[in-house]
């Protein structure tokens, strides 16, 4: 059982701070590090696996700074993002590469244990430039695993992988987990981390945001006044029956038609509506949320 | 946990890195330049040897091969073990493990030297025997000499691969600019040029081959501390290889 504990860990290049003062332990299981694109969770990840030294504060794996401690990768399987580019190798050969450089015994008997595991021991006679994401993904996983490492690091290793193959390595992963290994993975979608990891680290902007199971952070993304444009046929009586309902905090009229909606309970709110539109008589041509995007839902994180 | 060799001992080479690079250096299209540019050198010596008599064009073939074939050479072998990988950042697969980043580094290096010699030095010996056969010690002071400079750029383009990106660029502005033409007009860059070090070992073979007149030791001591240094550094930057996300 291994843990990193990164305590109080900036990043910055030059004026640009890519990680701000972050303090988080991971512990065995699966922990999901959640965050829009460009929040640092890249930058996170290469400070927790020795390929960052951090500007201040630490980053250690069972006590033992990792940065220049090539002994760590004994411990450390790393997933990076970085496309594999040795298109002239067979999977195999690439795997069996990586259990070679990790000195390990018998390296052939890790190779094959390794691909069955991702389930790549028949298209591994090929080379990898025939691959497509998904079976690359999953060599480098098979590569990160030969050792059977004690902390497993992934750089969003669902992206660009079809769903199939996704539930393949969502489970793979789970198992990881419950075998008592630290696996973290990053990733921008919600529903992704939630299906996989009991423990959530959000990052926005360098920071960090929230930390809790799903279920805090399910909460914490949902009970928030959610922003609605509704247009109908008529706007006034619609605004002034909305404003009855117990799921609505806030309504204005927009200068050139539709109503603002602010929304305490979305889940009230989208069962209310159609009702309420119904006993006034009032036809609904629009229904747009208006920030939606991932990234305001951190905003509002981050803001409260 | 598998169990691993218990041998604490690590060798200074490590034979996948060994056998990665190689794959690297001739599985690709630069492998096939390698390949080329000794090729029209000999081609050369041919041709000079068919058309003139008494070996009249020897100096000026072997100066060719040795101040622009060989520096190119060293610069496409060294660049080719390491730079892709550099700068895809692909390098991470082989230096997230638990070995030295300075055996890595110096199992590159052989590599990258072993073509600098096949292809940048050799060349040079049988180029001389082509252009005439019956100074076989003046050919050997020129493929000694190519040993030598090769062994030096080899390891400073590995180092400018591990150091920039623009390690090809710069190589070869360095080759043909300092080593090539400021080398032949100020005669002090004679003490910080490779070539010339090379030369000044090659002309203790030959008497044949003209030194730069820094003296054998200087040139055999300056090469080896240039070569060592460039490898530590090599080493040393791999150590502190730093992973950048898109972002």
């Amino acid at each position: 059982m291994s843990e990193i504990r990164i305590d109080q860990a900036s990043r910055w290049y030059g004026n640009v701070v890519a990680v701000n003062g972050i303090s988080m332990t991971v512990r065995p299981g699966v922990t999901g590090l959640l965050g829009p694109n460009g929040a640092g969770k890249t930058t996170l990840i290469a400070l927790m696996s020795g390929f960052l030294a951090p500007s201040a504060g630490s980053v250690t794996l069972d006590g033992t700074p990792i940065w220049r401690h090539t002994d760590a990768y004994r411990v450390i399987g790393l997933v990076p993002e970085r496309e594999l580019s040795f298109g002239y190798l067979t999977g195999r050969e690439f795997v069996q590469a990586n259990a070679e450089l990790h000195g390990l015994a018998d390296p052939g008997a890790a190779t094959e244990r390794a691909l069955d595991v991702v389930e790549m021991g028949e298209p591994a006679a090929r080379r990898i430039g025939t691959y497509s994401k998904g079976m690359r993904q999953r060599v480098k996983l098979a590569s990160a695993l030969v050792h059977d490492p004690a902390v497993l690091l992934l750089d969003e290793p669902f992206n660009g992988v079809d769903p199939r193959q996704r539930l393949h390595l969502m489970t793979l992963l789970r198992r990881m987990g419950s075998e008592g290994r630290t696996v973290l993975f990053s990733s921008h979608i919600l529903e992704e981390v939630e299906q996989v990891a009991r423990q959530i680290e959000v990052v926005v902007s360098g920071r960090h945001a929230a930390s809790g199971d799903f279920g805090q952070i399910r909460r914490l993304m949902t009970d928030r006044p959610v922003q609605y444009v509704v247009v109908g046929d008529d706007d006034r009586g619609l605004a002034s029956a909305l404003i009855g309902e117990p799921s609505v905090v806030a309504v204005s009229l927009r200068p050139k038609g539709g109503v603002d909606v602010s929304v305490s309970d979305f889940g009230a709110f989208t069962v209310r509506l159609p009702q309420v539109a119904r006993q006034h008589g009032i036809r609904i041509l629009e229904l747009t949320p208006t920030d939606e995007s991932l990234e305001s839902v951190f905003a509002y994180l981050v803001g409260g | 946990m598998p169990t691993r060799n218990p041998a604490p001992l690590t060798p200074p080479l490590n034979p996948t890195i060994l056998r990665l690079s190689r794959q690297a250096l001739l599985g690709r299209r630069r492998g096939l330049v390698l390949v080329i540019i000794p090729t029209v050198l000999l081609a050369l010596a041919v041709i000079v040897a068919a058309l003139t008599d008494d070996a009249v064009g020897y100096e000026s073939v072997l100066t060719l091969g040795y101040t622009l074939a060989l520096p190119l050479v060293a610069l496409l072998a060294a660049t080719a073990v390491l730079g892709p990988e550099v700068d895809d950042g692909s390098i991470v697969y082989l230096i997230s493990k638990p070995v030295s980043r300075h055996v890595i580094a110096l199992s590159k290096f052989a590599v990258a030297w072993a073509a600098t010699v096949v292809f940048g030095g050799l060349p040079l010996l049988v180029a001389g025997l082509v252009l005439d056969s019956g100074d076989t010690r003046q050919a050997v002071a020129w493929g000694v000499a190519g040993v030598v400079a090769g062994t030096a750029y080899t390891a400073l383009f590995i180092a400018l691969a591990a150091f920039t990106r623009h390690a090809v660029v710069i190589g070869l502005l360095f080759a043909l600019l300092w080593e090539g033409l400021l080398g032949s007009l100020l005669g002090g860059i004679k003490w910080v040029s490779i070539g010339a070090w090379g030369r000044g070992v090659g002309h203790d073979v030959s008497g044949q081959l003209t030194g730069p007149g820094t003296g054998l030791t200087y040139a055999l001591v300056a090469a080896v501390l240039l070569t060592v240094a460039a490898l530590w550094f090599t080493g040393d930057r791999l150590r502190s290889f730093t992973l950048r996300g898109d972002e």
